[in-house]
């Protein structure tokens, strides 16, 4: 896809014959920024007199994620998950480093602990309930700091491509080739564990994938005859990319990020799971499930591994049902 | 065609030195010495920095990246600092093969049953079958292979023998021929949903066109055109997925070896990077691009082969 227009020629400048059609090019820009708004105007009177409900594209895709089985499930695992992280502090019964009873380890899923108590008399459930917010704060700031470096680079190298463009995606590539989970070792392992060093290592290793998807975006959508005519009238590049190319790769930019949480809670995870990530006692599912799954415990004491592993799983689960919906949901080409 | 192979294994050269240089700054800037043993049995500052000059560390970075590249050329990795005097070489020569063969089962079991469940899937689109096939892609696809690990061992290694139904799956281990069978689809799940959408989505494609309703028309049985006519054209695009899933799942996944206790190479990702091991760190790193480079190699070569539309 990204190949076959990067064949096409790029900002081609204007002709003499181009500028003498417009006319003069001063009093033009003027004239454009009003025109859309009037024109949408009369276009949402004419609606409303033929008495149909006006569709916003966003309302439009919505409609079509709820009539989407498995979004909606999706959906519905995404929400529990993020208000269980929100209140843990609220709902959970113990804090995640309390001691319910240091005589009562690895003690078996009952009433009084639903879920159990952990190897050292903790709590499992509340300590799951803490692990969530771990998450949820990993998995956005990540695709935060994607968002912030992926973003406009690809923008630049799609946009002004030649040199720009070949020097950025070349560093693109070595990067991508590394493996990601191993580059996010690398990181972490030089600034030590913990929580901000495991978000910025994903980060700074994820906007690769940003960067591809959003100058494959671009390179579509530079030669556009709205662009074109943005270029005409004077704005710089700055400005179109910003008024124009980002906006419209604004979809598959919301799909990219909706997978980049999941991947990015997995990874937290499993960094915690070999003992690199979250450090004790601040809870984490990957560390859970990496004392969980200690030789003695995983046939006697089942329940240390199976609830983070089920809340791993469930989670990456709503996501994927999610991204899928919100891709199909966003495709503006779809209809009813 | 040889021309491009050429220009292919070209530009592999600069894309694996920039991935090792990479790997040799962060490590270089990462504190601590391989040398240094940590935790009770300290040695002294003396002796780290006797076995930092005997192994070249005490020079600046371009110096041993230098160094380290003239070596690797000439096929010499040097020792793996933590396990000495044990050189790279011997040490992946060792744990490579296992990794590879988990590697080579998994993807065999992906391609296998994720190719005949695209098939069936298409075969009977929007009916029960393809409801089926298309539900069990996006569960295997969305379990990370270390939730999918860790169900099957507890499903299967305790759930199931504590019932009594004991189908002599053991939480762990390499030695006996069915201690395979689950590392095997815990890693080939994944490629396996991944497979089988793209493979339905792509007979679906070539089911709709004209070739396939004038094969139909002319009076052709259904099994023959499924076989001769559609599933060849649709396997095209599917082909290229191997490559890349092959290289990824053949180099070891660390959470599977790890999980299921493989002595593969995958547990090194981890171990050497703790210890410091940066010789064995960078051997990982550049096997994996050799091997996902060439992998894709591969794949554009068959490509050309089978897809008489594709000329080099």
């Amino acid at each position: 896809m990204a190949q076959g227009s990067a064949s096409q020629p790029r900002d081609r400048p204007l002709d003499v014959a181009d500028r003498s059609v417009l006319g003069e090019a001063a009093p033009f820009p003027q004239r454009v920024a009003e025109a859309p708004v009037s024109g949408m105007a009369a276009l949402g009177h004419a609606r409303e007199l033929a008495g149909r409900r006006q569709r916003s594209l966003w309302g439009d895709a919505w409609r079509r994620l709820l009539k989407n089985k498995l979004a909606v499930i999706g959906l519905v695992i995404v929400a529990v998950f993020v208000v269980l992280a929100a209140l843990a502090p609220i709902l959970a019964p113990y804090s995640q480093s309390e001691v319910v009873d240091f005589r009562l380890t690895r003690q078996h899923p009952s009433w009084t602990w639903p879920f159990g108590l952990d190897a050292n008399g903790r709590d499992v459930f509340s300590r799951m309930l803490y692990g969530a917010r771990v998450s949820l704060v990993v998995g956005v700031l990540s695709q935060g700091i994607v968002l912030l470096i992926g973003v406009p680079i690809g923008a630049i190298a799609g946009y002004y491509g030649g040199m720009t463009d070949n020097l950025l995606m070349r560093a693109v590539d070595v990067i991508y080739a590394i493996p990601q989970l191993l580059l996010v070792l690398l990181f972490v392992n030089w600034w030590g564990p913990g929580l901000t060093n495991i978000f910025l290592a994903i980060g700074l290793v994820g906007w690769v994938t940003e960067t591809r998807l959003v100058r494959g975006q671009v390179l579509q959508l530079r030669e556009q005859e709205y662009v074109n005519a943005s270029r005409v009238a004077g704005a710089n590049g700055l400005q179109i990319m910003l008024r124009h190319l980002l906006p419209n790769s604004m979809t598959p930019i919301i799909v990219a990020l909706t997978f980049g949480i999941p991947t990015a809670i997995f990874t937290e995870a499993a960094l915690s799971f070999v003992g690199v990530g979250i450090r004790p006692p601040t809870a984490s599912w990957g560390q859970m499930v990496g004392e969980g799954s200690k030789a003695g415990y995983v046939q006697t004491d089942p329940h240390m591994l199976l609830f983070p592993v089920l809340a791993i799983g469930l989670t990456m689960l709503g996501f994927t049902f999610l991204g899928d919906g919100l891709r199909d949901a966003l495709d503006p080409k779809a209809n009813d | 065609m040889l021309r491009y192979v050429a220009n292919r294994l070209f530009w592999f050269v600069p894309t694996l030195l920039a991935m090792a240089a990479i790997t040799f700054v962060i490590m270089s800037a990462t504190p601590g010495s391989p040398f240094d043993p940590g935790g009770a049995n300290q040695i002294s500052e003396d002796a780290i920095r006797q076995l930092e000059e005997k192994y070249g560390l005490d020079k600046p970075v371009y110096q041993r990246f230098g160094i380290y590249v003239w070596n690797a050329v000439r096929g010499d990795f040097g020792i793996s600092y933590a396990n000495r005097p044990q050189t790279v070489e011997s040490i992946i020569g060792r744990t490579f093969p296992k990794s590879l063969e988990l590697g080579l089962w998994a993807t065999l079991f992906a391609v296998v049953v994720g190719v005949s469940l695209g098939v069936l899937a298409a075969v009977n689109q929007n009916g029960a079958l393809d409801y089926a096939s298309v539900t069990v892609a996006i569960l295997f696809y969305s379990m990370p292979n270390f939730v999918m690990a860790f169900l099957l061992i507890l499903l299967f290694a305790v759930y199931l023998p504590n019932q009594g139904i004991n189908l002599g799956f053991s939480i762990g281990g390499w030695d006996a021929p069915i201690d395979r069978v689950l590392p095997t689809i815990a890693l080939g799940a994944a490629p396996l949903a991944t497979l089988a959408r793209y493979t339905r989505s792509s007979m679906i494609d070539v089911i709709r066109s004209d070739y396939v309703r004038t094969a139909r028309a002319k009076g052709l049985a259904e099994r023959g055109v499924i076989l001769k006519h559609v599933l060849k054209n649709a396997l095209i695009p599917v082909i290229t997925l191997v490559g890349p899933i092959f290289a990824a799942v053949g180099t070891g996944s660390f959470f599977v070896e790890q999980v299921f206790n493989v002595p593969g190479m995958g547990k090194f990702f981890v171990t050497s990077m703790q210890s410091q091991d940066q010789t064995m760190i960078l051997a990982v790193v550049l096997i994996y691009g050799v091997f996902l480079a060439a992998m894709n190699l591969i794949v554009d070569l068959v490509y050309g082969m089978i897809d008489p539309r594709i000329r080099y």
